[in-house]
């Protein structure tokens, strides 16, 4: 499999960065995150047949070229009392995303923003952010919050408040077109 | 489903501390023992705690979107009847990873993975034929957000 291609499609405007067949492992090892042993890296490195070493400095690598965002604990935030999760959805002019995106990010109840292409008449929208709370009170004071300090008042958005979670966990980067038994 | 009452001034402090930054040593859960001054059986045990409580989903990456195969966000309008039995097929794909109900004519929201375009085509069109609905794909085009991990309330 080559990364370095640009796909003409989902990824069609990402950053290309190239992986090597030994980070396309690594990276397969790790996906579903580390085994709670006190060596976790040898473990996994057992897996692979490479050396403990090998393997951490290759995930060094990978976190040093921007493929890892970040490693460490991966929560549940339904668990830790945020009950309430909205996806706030916004129709920007187009020359306006990237500004507004950038104010929206500095805030740390935002935990995603994206910029993603309208659907025509069914969709107008064409950025994205993530807003968590306690409850769903709480989500619309960051969400006024939001519209005051980024300057949104003429910007329509809409407000997708969450219900039932079917599921969530870490992405798998193969074998995607199976299905599997439903576990959550 | 709020753990938050449950959990221990060690279990709290490794939520608080190490959503980033996992030490990058041979031995990373007794580096952070060492940083939190306790023996490393009990971050293990904490943390196989906090996994078995549902709170932890793993300990380990986060990938940037697209940096490591495609994915896309999707959106389905599904009629309430169906809801469940759409939401368990759109589930029982390997390719999915999140999947919720949101409030809005659009409300199944689904993000899946694969590692080629041409692989996640094929997932979002075996989910339109086995289900008879539209799905709207909304891949993601840029990210402004940094992801440090999230800050915790614990009151």
């Amino acid at each position: 499999m080559d990364m370095k291609t640009t796909h003409p499609g989902f990824g069609r405007d990402a950053v290309r960065i190239p992986l090597s067949e030994l980070d396309l492992a690594v990276i397969g090892a790790i996906q579903a995150g580390l085994p709670l042993v006190s060596r976790p890296y040898a473990a996994l490195a057992a897996q692979l047949g490479i050396a403990e070493a090998a393997l951490v400095e290759r995930l060094a690598s990978l976190h040093e070229r921007g493929v890892i965002k970040r490693m460490g604990l991966v929560v549940r935030h339904r668990e830790l009392g945020y009950g309430a999760n909205a996806m706030v959805v916004w129709d920007v002019p187009d020359g306006e995303v990237a500004e507004l995106g950038r104010c929206l990010s500095k805030f740390d109840f935002v935990t995603l923003c994206y910029r993603r292409p309208r659907q025509g008449r069914d969709w107008p929208y064409n950025l994205f952010c993530m807003i968590h709370g306690q409850d769903r009170e709480e989500v619309r004071g960051k969400l006024r919050q939001l519209v005051q300090c980024c300057g949104l008042e003429d910007i329509p958005h809409t407000l997708l408040f969450s219900r039932r979670r079917f599921k969530q966990r870490g992405a798998r980067y193969r074998n995607a077109a199976e299905r599997e038994p439903v576990t959550s | 489903m709020d753990h938050r009452a449950d959990l221990t001034e060690l279990e709290r402090r490794l939520l608080d501390r190490y959503q980033h930054g996992l030490p990058l040593s041979a031995t990373p859960y007794a580096d952070m023992a060492a940083a939190l001054d306790v023996p490393e059986a009990e971050v293990l045990a904490a943390l196989d705690r906090m996994q078995q409580l549902g709170v932890l989903s793993r300990v380990g990456p986060v990938f940037r979107t697209h940096a490591v195969g495609v994915s896309t966000l999707a959106a389905m309008a599904v009629p309430e009847a169906r809801l469940d039995e759409v939401a368990a097929i759109v589930t029982s794909f390997a390719a999915v990873n999140h999947n919720y109900e949101r409030e809005h004519r659009f409300n199944l929201w689904f993000v899946a993975t694969a590692a080629s375009d041409a692989e996640l085509a094929e997932v979002l069109d075996k989910i339109e034929q086995l289900t008879d609905i539209k799905v709207m794909p909304l891949p993601m085009l840029e990210d402004y957000h940094i992801d440090l991990g999230f800050t915790l309330q614990w009151t």
